[in-house]
């Protein structure tokens, strides 16, 4: 598979997902519309999870660079952000470490529980 | 001079220089990264956005001018989050033994960092429409943004909190969580892919690729969950 078919393949799926939100009014975004569909694709076709692998990878690798031009529309906010930064730093810094240590720690607890059931069986 | 000043005028209204500056940009910084051998703080990510930061603010271009430009990256948000399929698809087997769990820590991992942050801010003072951007905030971005119109928040404001918080997690999530005695690469793959999205799964890859599949499998599936809870949790506290 070509890059290009590689990237047109993933448009299309967008373009399927966005077309279904619009269509029946959902809640999820058509990306993630497309996402779903594509796995069910990849489920049905084996093969094509391997070719599109190849590029998959190397494109998910910046993945983090797509979240540069939003990060700088902070510019945009700054007024807000001036007058309300210490909320929004307090709340974004503790929720994020919370949210670690809960997601981990449930996720800790409740593999070790069904680890223990299943060794009982 | 006014050949060089006509240049400028040009230059900063065209696409072209937005995009540049982004990619030059993220590439510099990421080798900094690479230099100081991958240490979570100095993340490329915020050096980035500093560094343009400062450069539009210098040239006085105005965001908008920039992101005619920077859009075309931007965009790539969409096809990206279709692409996760594809580490989804090669991660199913690990699903089948550890899905229920998963499944669990993701619907309770999601919405207590969307409800914590929400009450966080509103007791110390911060505006409703800041409160309600804040709730799809550990959501990776795309879809944060269309969670937060549909919730009243203010989409652009809510990507710039999905960036923050990304941040966050990637800096501070593997240390956090190596300092609490919480081991195993699957257990705190999960908890940076549901807190910290795209960012955190980035650096989750650095540090190791189990930890990093288990990352990218959990904010995928969190992205594909979150849509259908954080509307429901809101409604539920208030």
């Amino acid at each position: 598979m070509s890059f290009l078919s590689f990237i047109t393949l993933l448009l299309i799926y967008q373009l399927i997902g966005e077309w279904v939100v619009i269509q029946w009014h959902f809640a999820i975004p058509g990306p993630v519309i497309g996402m779903l569909l594509l796995l069910m694709t990849l489920l049905f076709r084996p093969p094509l999870a391997k070719e599109m692998h190849f590029h998959a990878h190397p494109f998910l690798a910046h993945f983090s660079l797509m979240f540069i031009p939003a990060g700088v529309g902070v510019m945009v906010h700054w007024p807000r952000l001036q007058a309300e930064w210490s909320a929004i730093l307090a709340a974004l810094l503790i929720s994020t470490l919370l949210g670690l240590l809960v997601t981990g720690g449930i996720m800790l607890l409740l593999m070790r529980l069904f680890s223990k059931n299943r060794s009982e069986e | 001079m006014n050949t060089h000043s006509a240049f400028w005028v040009y230059l900063s209204a065209s696409p072209l220089f937005g995009l540049t500056l982004t990619l030059v940009c993220y590439l510099l910084a990421s080798r900094l990264y690479k230099a100081a051998r991958y240490n979570p703080l100095a993340n490329p990510v915020p050096l980035a956005i500093i560094a343009i930061i400062c450069i539009l603010w210098l040239l006085e271009i105005p965001y908008k001018d920039y992101f005619s430009g920077a859009q075309f990256i931007h965009f790539l948000l969409g096809p990206a989050t279709v692409a996760l399929a594809i580490p989804l698809y090669f991660q199913l087997n690990a699903l089948k033994t550890i899905w229920l769990p998963l499944i669990i820590s993701l619907v309770i991992g999601i919405s207590f960092s969307g409800v914590s942050a929400y009450y966080i801010a509103q007791w110390m003072g911060a505006s409703e429409v800041t409160q309600l951007s804040m709730i799809p905030k550990s959501v990776t971005a795309p879809i944060a943004m269309g969670i937060s119109e549909g919730l009243g928040g203010l989409p652009s404001l809510t990507a710039v909190f999905v960036v923050i918080t990304g941040v966050i997690g990637a800096v501070f999530g593997t240390w956090l969580l190596r300092k609490v005695g919480i081991r195993g690469d699957a257990v705190k793959g999960v908890a940076i892919g549901v807190t910290a999205h795209g960012l955190g799964t980035a650096r989750a890859f650095q540090v190791n690729p189990q930890m990093g599949a288990f990352a990218g499998l959990s904010m995928a599936l969190a992205a594909s969950i979150s849509a259908f809870i954080l509307p429901w949790v809101l409604e539920w506290i208030r």
